[in-house]
């Protein structure tokens, strides 16, 4: 197993690289899909955060992620500050409302939490339909600079800052996985009493959690107003970001920080493919369809089944599919 | 000042109207969320499957709506039980309910809305029947047949159930199984095959619940999402089980839209509910009139 500092090291190459291998590219679509492909990489990364790693689900990533580009987009309106301080605000406003949701709802059952965050994105909407300075619900176009410092294209600036974003998301959560933390988190997703009464300071962990998870997703939606140049509450708010952000990670495996990885950037290239080749209704149809199988025949997602392959005595509760291969019978519940 | 007190009469009527359509939407998962612990986000795109086949049957065949709805519950019925059986083996069974159970809802309530906006466009689909477009006048007040009869279905259909669950051995078995399974098990009874005809009952509301809908309003694929959080509200502020607190729940929170949309304009109302939620789930998350 690789120690932190090491990984941190490999991640930031291979940030560098991609961005490297950006100036190259000459058709700026790749470079458009690949932006796509990463911002889903920090999505599902914040979403496992909280959904894999402490087991609260968030259906909400469209609001967090709208609450990122809307602040983004009403501060660039207003003091016209670089991007990169804007990814900055509307990480610590969106931390800050995770943090708030948390509070309000995660002491109750998890259940809860979810039907908030469902309700927090109508919430949000109805609030910038009725907010004329960004637009209101007709829309606002966002002047970007065609050139930027020492990237050329601005294009190729914005990949560079969501590489940036996306090796931030994955070492961090890497590094909880490993930490402490990411232990107590384990602890409480799996018995949440157990672990209180082991001395694990639940309703703290759990909080940090969501103010990370929430953070990010926010900071993934501040360049993208930049990005889609115009902006507009019914297509910012949609559901794709939301049903993206939790099939990606279990459809991948949500015990570690691959897990979203592998499904981002499967899912999200298998959708910039489809939406070329088909259409964008079909891509989230195949992506639904694929959620409920994965969670239904492959629960621990596509790391699972890789590890059921390679011949790990596979848990017996934990995949299906190998459970048809363990002749004894489960104690039923 | 009069004009005033009109504007407020019609909102008041039109919310209680609205509130007691909304409540048979709120049924179904006030008996899957609230008595089994089923979670089935799901159910709003159920009902909007129930609206589009009330669509079909209405546009090619000139069935009415109602009468289409309540045929169509006891296909839905079966739906449901077999989509509880599923549930039970793939989720139930392995104690994995909550994440898992929620992204598999999750899934059906997208590739449910998918696939009606493949089937049908996103286009506004009406029906048509006698009582679409006429009202009752009393006095000031005009009442719309087309709010005032799913009002009057969603009354006799929540009473129904009250009724059922009070009074008959199912009923109260399920009542049991929302209590305390364990027990329920120790006298001897199947808790799988209770909660297997409740939730079938609960998907066959969401035939009604449709059939009302698209008499109410014309209907589109994706508008099931906005009503998941108007359902949840209601069934959290009713306290989650119990069928008169939902009802009074869907009144109050329909009431409350009708009154901002009328006196802060419509485009407000779609965050009432969810305020109430937030304020629900804050200050009291047994509900009005749940045990604590």
């Amino acid at each position: 197993m690789m120690s932190n500092p090491r990984f941190i090291v490999v991640a930031i190459l291979c940030g560098a690289f991609l961005t490297a291998a950006s100036l190259f590219v000459k058709n700026e679509y790749y470079v458009f899909t690949a932006y796509f492909v990463l911002q889903y990489v920090v999505l599902a990364t914040a979403w496992n955060i909280l959904g894999g790693y402490v087991g609260y689900v968030n259906f909400g990533t469209t609001a967090f992620l709208a609450i990122g580009l809307y602040s983004a987009v009403a501060i660039n309106k207003w003091l016209d500050f670089p991007i990169p301080v804007l990814i900055l605000i509307a990480g610590v406003l969106c931390g800050g409302i995770g943090l708030a949701m948390g509070y309000l709802t995660i002491r109750l059952r998890g259940i809860y939490f979810t039907i908030a965050t469902l309700a927090l994105s109508v919430v949000v909407q109805t609030l910038i339909t009725n907010w004329d300075y960004v637009g209101g619900s007709r829309g606002l176009y966002i002047m970007r600079p065609s050139e930027a410092p020492l990237f050329g294209s601005y294009v190729n600036y914005l990949f560079f800052l969501m590489v940036i974003l996306a090796v931030l998301s994955i070492v961090t959560a890497r590094v909880i996985e490993k930490s402490n933390f990411g232990l107590g988190l384990a602890a409480v997703r799996d018995d949440e009493t157990a672990a209180a009464a082991a001395g694990v300071p639940t309703l703290r962990l759990k909080l940090i959690a969501a103010t990370i998870s929430g953070a990010f997703m926010g900071m993934a939606g501040a360049p993208l107003p930049f990005y889609l140049t115009y902006v507009e509450p019914s297509s910012s708010f949609s559901l794709a970001y939301t049903v993206n952000s939790v099939a990606m990670p279990l459809v991948g495996g949500t015990a570690s920080w691959m897990g979203p990885v592998i499904g981002a950037v499967l899912l999200g290239s298998m959708q910039q493919a489809m939406t070329v080749l088909i259409s964008s209704s079909v891509n989230l149809l195949v992506v639904g369809v694929l959620l409920v199988l994965f969670v239904v025949a492959a629960p621990n997602g596509i790391l699972g089944l890789l590890q059921t392959f390679r011949g790990r005595k596979p848990k017996a509760d934990a995949n299906p599919i190998a459970n048809l291969l363990v002749p004894e019978k489960q104690s039923r519940r | 000042m009069a004009q005033f007190a009109n504007l407020l009469l019609d909102a008041l009527v039109s919310g209680i109207l609205v509130g007691g359509f909304y409540a048979a939407m709120a049924v179904g998962i006030s008996i899957a969320f609230g008595m089994l612990g089923i979670s089935n986000i799901a159910h709003p795109a159920v009902i909007l499957l129930g609206s589009f086949i009330a669509y079909l049957l209405n546009t090619n065949f000139g069935w009415d709506p109602m009468l289409v709805g309540m045929l169509a519950a006891v296909p839905f019925y079966y739906l449901g039980t077999a989509l509880y059986t599923g549930y039970e083996v793939a989720f139930e069974r392995r104690g994995a309910e909550l994440i898992r159970g929620l992204a598999f809802f999750f899934g059906l309530l997208f590739i449910t809305e998918v696939g009606l906006q493949l089937a049908f466009g996103v286009d506004y689909r009406l029906v048509g029947a006698a009582y679409i477009g006429p009202t009752l006048d009393f006095g000031p007040l005009s009442l719309p047949l087309r709010m005032l009869l799913p009002f009057l279905g969603s009354i006799v259909l929540l009473a129904g159930l009250q009724l059922f669950f009070a009074t008959t051995f199912m009923g109260r078995a399920i009542m049991a199984v929302a209590q305390d399974k364990l027990a329920l098990q120790l006298m001897g009874a199947a808790p799988t095959r209770i909660k297997r005809i409740a939730f079938g009952i609960s998907t066959a509301t969401a035939a009604l619940a449709g059939a009302f809908l698209i008499i109410v309003q014309p209907v589109e694929p994706s508008m099931g999402r906005d009503y998941i959080g108007r359902i949840f509200a209601i069934c959290v502020l009713g306290g989650v089980g119990s069928l008169p607190g939902t009802f009074l729940a869907a009144v109050i929170v329909g009431v409350a839209e009708s009154i901002t949309a009328t006196f802060y304009g419509p485009s407000w109302s779609p965050a009432v509910a969810f305020g109430m939620l937030l304020v629900a789930l804050v200050v009291r998350p047994t509900g009005l009139f749940g045990r604590a």
